[in-house]
Parts: C-alpha cells; structure tokens; sequence
C-alpha cells in the first residue's frame, strides 16, 4: 500500500515538474515579492516532501 | 504260448504286424488307440506290447507310463515304435520305462528279433 | 588575518573530531551497541550525496543559470518515492547474496563474472576521477581563498603551478592518509564501517549547519528576509533571466535531463551505493529515508538563490568565482568565525565524499579487480602466504592512494577547463550507465551476461567519446578541432553532437547517445541469447528476492576440517578476527565452543561468506575450496555442474533418442526372432508330422513286400491282400508327397499358375463329373444350383477344380452314411462369385472350424477311426482360394451338417502371383 501511495507520488512529482506546469510559473512574476517561479518549485517541493510524510508515517 | 499286444492306428500296419507275428506262432491282441490298449490289458496282462507312439486322444508315452505304474504289469515288455527316431523322443521313451524302440519303417527281421530278444528276458 | 596556520589548526582539530567519531563508532559496534542502528542516521549518512559541488557548486550554477542547478536535487526527491520499491530491493538482494559492492551486485546477477566486475570496476574508476578531482579543486581552493582573508581574492588560474606549491597535491594527500586511517584500520566480511556512518551523518550535519549559517547571514543579515533580497535582486539586469527557464536557465530538455541523471546517480554513485545498500542496518530505516533526505537537500538548497544573487549584487561580475560565494560573502562582510564555518562546511562536505566514494571504490578494486587477476596467476603463491589479510588491506590502502593520486591529475589536466559542477555531471553521466544493468537485473530475467557486458561497453565508450574526451579537448590535452570539426574532420562524429544531434547540451547529449547505446545493446544482445543455468538462477535470486525464502538449501558432500577453515580465514581476517567470528557463529548455533560445531554445509557456509567479505564471492570460493576435502556442493556448484549438465543433457537427449530408437529396433528384432522360432517350431512340427506321414505307409510297403519276400507259403488270396495294400499305401505316399510339395510350394510362392478367363459353371460341371465314381460308390446325391449366367472370372482352371475336387470328397466323406446328400450352389455377388458345398453329415464342432485348414489336422482326430485322408487338402484349398483374392471357409453345427463356402472377386486387388506366358489361354 505504501508502495503504491510512494509511485504515485512519484508520478505527481514528475507532473509538477514538468514542462507544462513549468512553464505555467515561468513568467517573471512575483509572489509575495519573490519570484513565481522560484516559489512554485520549492513550494511544490516541499508539498511533495510533505505528502511523502504523510504516507510513510501514516501507515506505521 | 506268449501274447503280445498291438497297439497302432495304422490299420495296415495293423495288419503287417499281426500277420508277422502269427505266423511266429503268438497270440496276438489288437487296440487301435491308447484307450483300448489299457483295456486290453485290463483283459489279459500281455507278454509283450507293441506300442505305437503317435495314437489319438492317449499317447504311446501316456499308455507306457501308464503300464509302468501298475504294479501287476511289470512283467509286460514294451517295445515302442515310430516314425519319429529322434534323439530325445527315444530317450523319452526309454525313460518312461519301455523296454526298447523300434522306427519305422522297420525291417521285418529286425521286429521279431527284438520280439524274441524281448520275451526271453 | 587568518593564519595559514590558523587554518590548518582548525582544520586537523574537525578531522580529528570527526576521527574521533568513527573510532567510538566502532567501537559501540563491536559492543554490539551500533549508534547507527537508526533511521536519522541513515538518512543523514545519505546525505553524503551533497558534495562540495552542493556546497559551492550550486551557487556558482545558480548564478549562471538560476534555477538550472535545481533538477539535480529534485531527481532524488523523485527517486525517494521510488526507493521503497526500488532501493529496498537493492537491499534485500545485496543482504542475501553478500553484496558488497556495485561490480559485486553485476557480477553476481550476471553468473558471478569476474570479467564484469572488472569492467564496472573500470567504469567507476573513471567515472568517478574527476568527481574526486572536484573535491580536491574545491577544498584548495576554498582553502587559498581564505588564507587571503580579509581580501577576497581569487587564486591565480591559467598559471601551471608548481608542484610542490601546489596546494591541491598537499590536500589530495592529506584526505589519502585521513582516508587510510579511517576506513582500513581492518577487514569486515560484510564490508561495514559503523565508524565511517557515524562520522559521516555527522558531516551532513555540519554541512548542512554552515550553509544554512551563511543563508541566515545573508538573507535575513545582508538584507531583510527573502522578499527584500528579491526585490533588490531585481534590479539587476541578469535577474529576471535567472529566474525563468529558457534561458541561460537552460531549456526544458536539459531539465528533464539533469533530473533523469540525478535520479540515476542516487542509486549508482558509489558512495551512495556503499551507504545506503551496503551500510544499511535495517531495511525498515529506509522508510524515514524516503521523506527526511528530500527534506534535508530541500534545507541545503532553500538559500541557493539568495546567497546567489547576494553575490551578484555585491561583486561586481568577474571579479569573484560564483563557486565561492558561500566563503567569500562572510569574508567580504568581516564575518571571520562564519567564513571559517563556511570552510568547514566545505571541507566537509568534500571530505564525506572523498571518504566514501574512496573506500567503495577501493573494494571494488581489491574485490573485483585485483584478487580475481591474483589468484588466477598466483593461486600457489598467494596459499602459501599465512597471513593473506595484510595483503588484502594493503590493496585496498593502495588503492586509495592511487585514486587519490589520479584525481589530482585529473584536476591538474582538466580541473580549470570547467565549473565544478560541470565536472560532477559527467561524473553522473558515467554512472548512469550501471543502470540499464543493473536495474534490468532487478526486474528482468531474461538479461544475460553478455548483454550487460555489450551495454555496459557501448554506453561507457560513448560516455568517454562524448563527454571525457571533450573535457581533455577543452583542456588542450587534445586538439580542440577534436570537438570542433570531428575526429579527422568527420562532422557527424563530432563528439558534442553526434550524428548531428543538436540542441542538447553536453551532458544531456551524451546521455542521451550512451543510455541509447547502452540499453539497445544489453536488450538486444540479451535477447538474442540465452541466459545460461547460472544466470537464470541468478536471475531469479534476484528478481524474485521478496519472493524467495530466506533459507537456501545446500547439497553438500564432504568433510573439511574445523581447524582449516579457521586458519583459512584468518589468513584473511587476520587471526583474532577469525577466532571472534567463529566464536559468534558458534554461540548463535547455541554451542558453548566452536569445538562443538561439526563441520558441515552450514559452517563452510558461514566461513565462505566471511570470506566473501574481504576477497570477494567467487575468491572465497576458490580458496575454501581448497581446504575443504571433497569439495562440498554449495549452490555454485551445482550450478557449475548444472551448467555442464545442461550441455550433457543436450548430448543425453540425443543419445537418448538413439537409445530409444535402438530399443525399438531391438525389440522388432526380438518379436521376428519369436516369429522366426515360431515358424521353425511349425516348420520342425511341420517337418517331423509330414515325416511320420510319409513313413507311415513306407512303414506298409516295407512290411508288406518283405513279408511277400520271404514268405513262400502265403497264400494267394493273402498275396492279393498283401499286394493290394502294398499298392494302396504306395499311392497314398505318392498322393502324400504331391500335396506337401504342392503345399510347400503355394505357400512360398513358387506355384505356377495359369489363369485364364472362365465361366466358374464349367468348372464345377467338370468337378462334379469327375466325381461321379465316388457319389456312386458311397450312395450319395448330388445337387447342384447353377445360375442362369454368371460372370467370367480370371482363374486357374486346374486349381480350382482341385478345390473343388478336395470339397466334395471331404462332402462325400462325412455326409450322412445312409442317405448321404450333397448340395452345390453358385451365388453371383456384387463383387464376387461364392461357391457354397452342403452336406447332410454329423457337422462339425464350431470350435473346430478354424482347426479343420491347418495342416495335417483332420476332422475325425477324435474319433475312433482314423479318417483316409491326407490333412491337406483343406489348407491347399486355402491357399489356391486365397492366391485369388477370395476365402473359404466353413459354416456348421453338430448334427447340422457342414457348409464349405469360398469366394471369388471378379475384380481382384492383388496381381495373381507369377502368370507364366503360357497363361493366355482362351477357354
């Protein structure tokens, strides 16, 4: 079940950072004065990071 | 005067051999197969049987064996006779508990010497 | 004002420290009580993947790509949601199989090739020289810069430097001896170093500690927190480029590169390898692994940019290395005690890696590379050696030097061509290509040896062409129309864009070709052939490993001394190590001493992996074996005789065909050798009745005519007799000779026979004419049914009267005494004439029906009187019937009288056996 919840994280990772979402961010705005595209990755970085948390901690 | 007893299916030989040995001066008994010849026997205990090998329903070996077991009929020589002259069959014979073998065709002479042979014993 | 000297102090105070570690480390270890044994020192020790490249490296790509230098994180981010799957498997196979090391993982998989353990060896060894070449450029310079302090100036580039001066050479043997000294001190057979984890998680820690220092510094020091820093960051002209892709940010294609690379190289540097394969203590660690390594390269890159972009505002462009600002901003700023974090943190940084990558490397070499050539050519002298342990450390101290030693002349040769992380991209490019290998070890069966070994080939061939090569070229070790123009000048064999691939930049073109290369040539050439016994069962080893049980069986023969096998692997081990080992195996079988344990398959067992450990699976093999006394069968060996079976069996499978065929032949022959005794046993019955038929009635006519010889006073009426029977008997001899002969002959054939067309009518007409004689003299009537017409029949004349001569007379002879009858008829058939004979007589048994054709046999063998016939005559009749394709046969009952039927075919079949000539008769 871990195993299965971990792959499709995987395949989420690979989605967000993909060309199609990149270069949704990929414009020279800001968010909060910092630049999008800066935050989105390591937004959705950490999100992902905290998904992958939640599902290896979850099932204990 | 001695009996001698023929036993053959060949009604010719039949024939040759009585003819033969009357004119020896014996008496002589007739049996066409094995059966009758255990009956003749059952008449008159012969001196001397001449017994053919190759008869229907009991074999000349059956008819000797059957000679030799009885007791009362030791004293009956039993001389076999066949077309067949080999090796085995005449040890077979012999150790059946025929006295002696004689092949056909026989000489004449050769017979009735082995006849007289048989009945001085 | 800081002091080379200060420096230096500092320095050595932190190896020490970490030293330190290690040293306590191993000792809990030994106790039993590893300090390991937890999943945050797991995780932190997997963080050794963080070189000096994350260190300085990342701001100096940062800063010429912006957010480029990111993908080499997020592809192991990527990875650790696949680790559970992927990397627990890597572990599970390696703790079964006793793997210690990447070439150990491919060899095995791959029926335990020495020959691929030395490529891969090679290919790591490569692979992996500039990536140390990156740390020692790193540490000296990071080192020479903060001997300047407070100026911030950058060290002297483009002028060939002085050996002696050289401050790399200095760092370069410093980390050599520092790695020596911690990871050789001895030989584990399970290739563990508890000391190194520990002392490693520690450096994550101080790493990870100084960089976020600096960040801190800058971000929220310099300036008043991120959105501050970005806002001043924004008026610089190179910003907004920096921040997006597409740009000098790189193009959405090196992305999805970098971050395929980067997934690669967390499974297959190997350091990683060592670390989180081989160092794993518990499988279930990794599940905390999968989210806190993420977390911690998530914490070591939040600050990339801003320190980045601090930099570019506060040194003017040119004027300081990217590479450097996490030192040099401190500096800049008069931050003494942070700068000297900072170099630490680097060192540190640089130094975990060193220590690692070195030491699986070196086991790699001892292991795979030198001991198989060793004990190839040395066998002899290498058993006579008492203590083969200190050889076994002396390699792979050797071995350290060595690298060492080649990484500073890679830095020399082509260091200065390339930003450091350019350097450790091809570094990860050239690991990259175990994967295909060893990934489709994993999950393929089918993989074989050769096609691992082809992949393997052509993926690090097209790696050296397209990315080691080029480095020399840039670096002028090569003319650098190499790159420009092609190898002698042919353009689409231009290393950077192959076959005229464009667009791509280096790394991402080269991965490209030799991931290309690599997987066409393991799939393809493993499915052109076949994996032998071997690798099959090491295919499913480690394919199926959560499948397989733990317990493997092991077929053994054999006796091998206690005492031998303990000196043998002291040899190795070292005496005492030998001794504790033994010991511990002794106590986990409840034993109170090793003297108690019988040798047998479980202790060879347990001394083969010890053995494995320090010199590798398949030396241990060749050394026990020759301690042990007939060698004990472990699963090599029957895999060794099961791969020469296979090859037996192939040759058994053909002989077994002969055999079989051979079996077949023999029991046909047998069958017509019973056949044949058969048909002389009938040919000897045959041969001994018809020999007492014809002497039968020679036994008359001899007896007869001598008695008419010698008898004068016969008289006449007897001699008529006498001569009569001579005459009757002589004819039944002469009719008894005839039919064997004629018999003799119908049956073999030799017959002559002269057909001709003829109405059947005609025959019986004549047949039954010619019996007239006898009808009348025994009394009997005969009738006959003739149809009106009946079809012409091509037919032996004569024959078939005898036929039907035989059929009467036997009709006349057992017809009924007194009012005998006979019955003639000719049916006409659809395809044949029948013939049917009837007579009135006592019939005959249906169990005699069959008996009555076969030679010498008569109805009437059971009566009293014997019958005046020959017994052939009805097996003759047969045998003509037949000749022409018909049969005869009798129908009858007791008391019912008998029925001889046969039948003709008016269009027979068969030829009618030999026609002479003469046949062509006209009716």
């Amino acid at each position: 079940m871990v195993a299965q919840r971990l792959v499709a994280l995987f395949v989420l990772g690979c989605l967000l950072f993909s060309y199609p979402l990149l270069s949704l961010f990929n414009t020279g705005g800001t968010l909060w004065g910092i630049p999008l595209l800066y935050v989105y990755l390591f937004g959705a970085w950490g999100a992902l990071i905290a998904l992958m948390v939640l599902v290896v901690e979850r099932s204990r | 005067m001695k009996t001698i007893l023929i036993a053959d299916d060949e009604p010719n030989i039949v024939i040759s051999l009585e003819y033969l040995l009357q004119r020896e001066g014996y008496r002589v008994e007739v049996a066409r197969d094995g059966d009758e010849a255990l009956q003749a026997f059952q008449r008159q205990v012969p001196d001397l049987v001449l017994l053919d090998v190759m008869m229907p329903r009991l074999s000349g070996y059956d008819v000797c064996q059957k000679i030799r077991e009885n007791a009362a009929w030791s004293g009956t020589r039993i001389v076999m006779l066949t077309a067949r002259g080999r090796e085995i069959e005449v040890a077979k014979g012999l150790a059946l508990g025929a006295d002696a073998y004689i092949t056909k065709p026989f000489s004449t002479q050769d017979l009735l010497t082995q006849v007289r042979a048989q009945l001085e014993r | 004002m800081l002091l080379a000297g200060g420096i230096l102090l500092t320095s050595f105070a932190y190896l020490g420290i970490l030293f330190a570690i290690a040293y306590y480390g191993d000792k809990r270890a030994d106790a039993g009580r590893s300090i390991i044994a937890n999943p945050t020192i797991y995780a932190l020790s997997m963080a050794v993947y963080a070189t000096s490249w994350t260190f300085y490296g990342s701001v100096g790509r940062a800063a010429a790509s912006g957010v480029g230098f990111l993908p080499i994180y997020l592809g192991p981010t990527l990875m650790a949601a696949l680790w559970w799957l992927v990397l627990r498997k890597m572990i599970r196979i390696s703790k079964v199989n006793r793997i210690t090391s990447i070439a150990d993982f491919i060899a095995a998989r791959y029926g335990k090739s020495a020959m691929l353990g030395g490529l891969v060896t090679v290919i790591a060894v490569i692979g992996i020289i500039p990536y140390i070449a990156l740390q020692l450029k790193a540490v000296s310079a990071s080192f020479l810069i903060l001997l300047q302090y407070p100026a911030v100036v950058m060290p002297p580039k483009g002028h060939p430097v002085v050996l002696w001066q050289d401050t790399a050479l200095y760092v370069a043997l410093l980390l050599a001896a520092f790695t020596v000294l911690f990871g050789t001190r001895h030989l584990d057979a399970t290739e563990r170093h508890e000391g190194m984890v520990a002392a490693i998680a520690f450096e994550s820690l101080v790493k990870l500690l100084a960089f976020l220092a600096v960040g801190v510094f800058v971000t929220f020091g310099l300036y008043g927190g991120f959105a501050d820093l970005f806002e001043h960051a924004a008026q610089l002209p190179r910003a907004t480029q920096l921040l997006t892709l597409g740009g000098p940010a790189g193009t959405y294609g090196s992305w999805i590169g970098l971050i395929l690379l980067s997934m690669l190289s967390i499974l297959f540097l190997p350091r990683q390898f060592q670390i989180s394969v081989v160092e794993n203590v518990n499988e279930n660690h990794l599940s905390k692994a999968v989210w806190l390594f993420p977390l911690y390269l998530f914490a070591i890159n939040i600050f990339v940019l801003p320190i980045t972009f601090a930099g570019l505002m506060h040194f003017h462009s040119g004027q300081v290395d990217a590479d450097t600002f996490v030192l040099t901003l401190p500096m800049a700023h008069g931050r003494e005690a942070l700068a000297l974090f900072a170099f630490i943190g680097g060192l540190s940084a640089a130094t975990g890696m060193v220590i690692v990558e070195t030491i699986a490397l070196s086991t790699m070499i001892c292991n795979d590379l030198v001991m198989p050539v060793l004990l190839r050519w040395q066998a002899r002298r290498l058993s006579e050696r008492s203590d083969l342990s200190g050889l076994l450390l002396g390699i792979r101290r050797g071995a350290i030097v060595v690298l060492m030693m080649l990484g500073y002349v890679y830095y020399r040769a082509a260091g200065e061509a390339y930003a450091l992380v350019s350097i450790g991209l091809v570094s990860f490019a050239a690991v990259a290509q175990f994967a295909p290998a060893m990934l489709g070890g994993m999950y393929w069966k089918q993989g074989t040896h050769t096609g691992a070994f082809s992949g393997l080939t052509l993926g690090f061939a097209l790696w050296a062409y397209t990315l080691l090569l080029p480095s020399f070229a840039k670096s002028g070790w090569l003319p650098i129309s190499f790159i420009q123009q092609g190898p002698l000048g042919i353009e689409w064999l231009k290393p950077l864009s192959l076959f005229g691939l464009n667009g791509l930049d280096d790394i991402s073109h080269s991965l490209f070709w030799s991931l290309l290369a690599n997987v066409g040539g393991y799939v393809t050439v493993s499915l052109l052939g076949r994996p032998s016994i071997r690798e099959h069962a090491q295919a499913l080893l480690f394919v199926d490993v959560f499948r397989t049980t733990r317990r493997r069986s092991n077929p053994w023969r054999g006796s091998a001394s206690l005492q031998d096998m303990l000196t043998l692997v002291g040899r190795f081990l070292g005496p005492q190590r030998a001794e504790e080992a033994f010991a511990g195996y002794a106590a986990s079988r409840g034993a109170k001493s090793l003297r108690e344990i019988e040798p047998d398959a479980e202790l060879v067992r347990f001394a083969e992996t010890q053995l494995a450990g320090a010199i590798g699976a398949s030396s241990a093999r060749v050394m026990l074996a020759s301690v042990v006394k007939e060698e004990p069968l472990s699963m090599d060996e029957v895999l060794n005789i099961l791969d020469e079976a296979s090859q037996l069996i192939t040759y058994s499978h053909q002989l077994e065909q002969k055999s079989q065929q051979l079996e077949a032949a023999t029991s046909e022959l047998r069958a017509a050798n019973e056949r044949l005794k058969e048909l002389d046993r009938m040919k000897d019955d045959f041969i001994s009745t018809v020999t007492h038929e014809l002497r039968t009635p020679l036994t008359s006519i001899r007896a007869f005519s001598e008695i008419l010889q010698s008898d004068p006073r016969l008289t006449l009426a007897k001699r008529e007799e006498f001569i009569g029977i001579i005459v009757k008997e002589s004819e039944r001899l002469s009719r008894l000779i005839n039919q064997v002969l004629d018999l003799s002959k119908l049956e073999s054939g030799r017959a002559e026979w002269h057909s001709a067309e003829l109405d059947l009518r005609d025959v019986i007409e004549d047949s039954v004419s010619t019996t007239q004689p006898l009808l009348r003299e025994h009394g009997v009537e005969l009738t006959l049914d003739l149809p009106e017409r009946a079809p012409r029949l091509r037919v032996d004349r004569d024959r078939l009267k005898q036929v039907m001569l035989n059929l009467i007379s036997n009709a006349v002879k057992f017809c009924d005494r007194r009012d005998g009858r006979i019955a003639i008829a000719l049916h006409v058939l659809p395809e044949a004439l029948r013939v049917d004979v009837r007579d009135n007589g006592t019939g005959i048994d249906p169990a005699d029906h069959e008996t009555i054709f076969e030679k010498f046999r008569q109805v009437g063998d059971t009566l009293t009187e014997k019958p005046q016939g020959t017994g052939l005559g009805l097996p003759i009749s047969r045998q003509i019937i037949e000749h022409f394709g018909g049969t005869l046969w009798v129908e009858s009952a007791r008391g019912q009288g008998a029925t001889f039927s046969f039948t003709l075919p008016l269009h027979p079949q068969v030829a009618q056996g030999t026609a002479s000539p003469a046949s062509e008769m006209t009716a």
